[in-house]
């Protein structure tokens, strides 16, 4: 009995070790069936890449498209212990935060030989996203989909209020007195009694529904909210962008901007921080407890599609002194430089890139892709659907309308580090103008 | 059996201890060297560890970040310890002298049964500003809001008040057990004095738990230096960093940062700091010896 059971295992381990040989002959062998890994995070386009892969397979039979989706924070942490363990997936996702640092570790291949070999054309894609992914001439990422801002408003509410939707087209803003955008947020408030923000005997230790909720745990970017104001009183983020080494937050515009927003809690037109509630804003609005907000893109389907409780709808953001500025983000695919299949992982960024698979994804109305033929692809899906969302599509094309989220070194420290100078500031432990400065200076020494 | 003298043991003996030995050499041992290797090196994990030599340590000293999270979780651990002891020692009392009810036992555990994320979201949403049920009740007696989880001085009781939640009935149990080592004719003897419940509490159940007693008081104060899952879960560290606790620090530093040596270093002050308290502790509460012996 115990002989014949230790034969068994012996045999057993026999052909795990024969199956493991089998496995890693079969991948050396050139020419072959190739299977590629492709990472992304987004559970909601796996579907669509998941058809690209397809129509990919079916023009390249030999090669396989294997797709792993991992949601956001643990997907960079498995990404990054695979490069360690030196078994990356061939290809995958980006995003401006995190790829610097793997830039600078030399772990992503520079495609910019197979751009020029395959002359890819990069003017179709959004203005100035292909930049993005460059540097020192080297290429990392071919550009796959961008985000804008509006603003998200709840209809019946706003009506309600006497707000005329035609009229939010037009906001103005400024950080003095916040212009007609404060003036429609002070409108949307309303206490218990049924008083308006404007209301002299508004009561504003009892408000019901806050005209404005902010978005406080934004990092170093404020795509949320206050980037984008303080880009359109004339901010900018740094020396320059992608890979500028100088970050600006001392910058007396970006002060002025959250001294606003400080302004509009003290005033009841919005929760104060220590008040505010830890779940997302889309969920408060959700609730009837929020009025107006800022919305990316990447949430339309969020407000307009069969989850939402309420009816919502997008406005353009406020113009500024300097005009309606929205925050442009965009992702990229990179193709790991320790992958053993250089040229077929190409091909498949290549192809991701490229109208064919951007027309799938456009057509499914998850993103709007990179390629603008393909974003106009996803605004007629969304509107097929009954959803207005041609704000974020024209605010993207507004000349000078746009500006890109800061890409350097460091991404991760400068986020919690300006973040928590900027709630410092709004819980009034300093005031902003110091704390900025403060922020700037430990920013900075991170270059050094 | 009468000609051979008692078999030696010794050998076999390192055959049943052979399991525990290679769990602990390779889950423990192995992974805590390491980590001493890399608190002395600059590693992101993307490029090979480089020597550094003490430099990490240098700069761990000199970040108020560190200190303010060491601070942190110290309060955390006052809070979160005074509280959760003394609130199981009287339900352990309670169980000892006036009940002795299994299923009541057993629903003590219950809130210790539901996983940490499940405990951090349930009390989210229970304690949330805007939309949770606690505030609600308290703007019907006319308070609050109260912002439990984002107002700087309510976020750290907080989250000690949740987790005390949690763990209170396990250590009530815990020490319960303790207690039933007890002898019985103590108590009796006690009663016929004319001793009351305070009285035998005070001058019987205290001092012959005490070896107990420090045992808890150790485990559950190394288990409170290490609470991540619930900060994880609701504050992440905010608002600013009145939450920031050392194992939250050491978290982002190796994972969001990807500064593996900076962390391991704060790793090692750590399981330091942990030691010395803990010898502390079991020195002052003389805790391997009993009166009862």
């Amino acid at each position: 009995m115990n002989r014949r059971s230790r034969a068994g295992a012996a045999l057993l381990s026999l052909a795990v070790v024969a199956g493991l040989a089998a496995c890693s002959t079969a991948e050396e062998e050139p020419g072959a069936a190739v299977t590629l890994d492709y990472w992304l995070w987004d559970d909601n386009q796996k579907a669509s890449y998941q058809q690209c892969a397809d129509a990919f397979h079916t023009a390249n039979p030999n090669i396989t498209i294997k797709i792993s989706q991992a949601a956001w924070t643990d997907y960079w942490q498995n990404l990054t212990t695979q490069i360690a363990a030196g078994d990356a997936p061939d290809v995958w996702t980006n995003q401006g935060s995190y790829y610097p640092q793997f830039v600078s570790s030399g772990q992503i291949l520079d495609i910019q030989p197979f751009v020029d070999a395959d002359k890819v054309d990069l003017s179709q894609y959004q203005g100035g996203l292909a930049d993005l992914f460059t540097k020192d001439g080297q290429r990392f990422g071919l550009p796959k989909d961008w985000d804008t801002m509006a603003l998200v408003y709840n209809t019946e509410h706003l009506k309600a209020q006497g707000i005329d939707a035609a009229g939010l087209a037009n906001l103005t803003w400024n950080p003095t007195d916040g212009g007609t955008f404060e003036q429609a947020i002070a409108k949307a408030t309303v206490d218990e009694k049924g008083r308006n923000g404007l209301d002299p005997a508004f009561d504003k230790t009892k408000v019901k529904v806050f005209g404005f909720l902010p978005e406080w745990a934004d990092g170093s970017q404020g795509q949320n909210g206050w980037g984008n104001l303080a880009a359109s009183n004339g901010f900018t983020y740094l020396d320059k962008n992608p890979w500028g080494t100088q970050y600006k937050y001392d910058d007396p515009k970006l002060a002025q901007t959250i001294d606003w927003f400080k302004s509009l809690s003290a005033k009841g037109y919005a929760p104060a921080l220590d008040k505010a509630s830890t779940l997302s804003r889309d969920s408060l609005l959700n609730a009837g407890k929020g009025a107006i907000t800022f919305a990316g893109s990447w949430m339309i389907n969020s407000y307009l599609g069969e989850g939402a409780k309420l009816k919502f709808a997008f406005a353009p953001l406020p113009a500024g002194p300097q005009g309606r500025k929205t925050a442009i983000n965009g992702l990229s695919d990179a193709i790991w430089s320790g992958t053993k299949h250089k040229d077929e992982s190409w091909q498949w960024v290549k192809f991701l890139g490229s109208a064919d698979c951007q027309n799938i994804v456009g057509g499914n109305g998850v993103v709007f892709p990179a390629i603008k033929s393909a974003s106009e692809k996803a605004l007629a899906a969304h509107t097929g659907k009954g959803r207005d969302v041609k704000v974020f599509v024209d605010e993207a094309a507004a000349p000078g309308g746009t500006f890109f989220v800061p890409i350097t070194e460091n991404g991760n420290e400068v986020s919690q580090i300006v973040q928590d100078a900027i709630q410092s500031a709004i819980l009034g432990q300093t005031d902003s103008a110091s704390a900025l400065k403060k922020a700037n200076d430990q920013v900075n020494a991170l270059f050094k | 059996m009468s000609a051979t003298k008692p078999r030696d043991d010794r050998r076999a003996a390192w055959w049943f201890l052979a399991p525990v030995l290679v769990g602990f050499a390779v889950f423990y041992g192995y992974p805590a060297a390491r980590g001493v290797w890399y608190s002395v090196t600059d590693y992101n994990m993307l490029t090979t560890a480089s020597y550094v030599g003490t430099e990490n340590y240098a700069k761990l000293f000199a970040d108020a970040k560190f200190w303010n999270s060491m601070l942190v979780t110290a309060w955390y651990v006052v809070l979160n310890i005074g509280s959760q002891t003394l609130l199981a020692l009287g339900v352990a009392s309670l169980m000892h002298r006036l009940t002795r009810s299994v299923v009541l036992r057993a629903t003590l555990l219950l809130p210790w049964l539901v996983p940490n994320v499940t405990i951090g979201l349930l009390w989210m949403w229970l304690l949330d500003t805007n939309l949770g049920f606690v505030n609600q009740l308290l703007h019907t007696f006319g308070l609050g809001p109260v912002g439990f989880f984002t107002d700087e001085t309510w976020a750290m009781p907080t989250v000690a008040g949740i987790n005390t939640w949690a763990y209170t009935g396990y250590t009530a149990l815990l020490l319960y057990a303790g207690m039933l080592q007890i002898p019985q004719y103590l108590y009796e003897g006690a009663a016929i004095d004319g001793a009351g419940e305070w009285r035998m509490f005070r001058g019987i159940t205290l001092p012959l738990l005490r070896p107990v007693l420090a045992l808890v008081l150790v485990v559950s104060m190394i288990g409170s230096f290490q609470i991540f899952d619930t900060i994880a879960v609701t504050t992440k560290g905010g608002p600013v960093s009145a939450t920031q606790v050392i194992y939250y620090f050491i978290y982002q530093q190796a994972f969001k940062y990807f500064h593996m040596g900076y962390a391991a270093a704060a790793a090692i002050c750590l399981a330091l700091i942990l030691g010395v308290l803990t010898a502390i502790q079991m020195r002052m509460l003389r805790a391997s010896r009993s009166d009862l012996a």
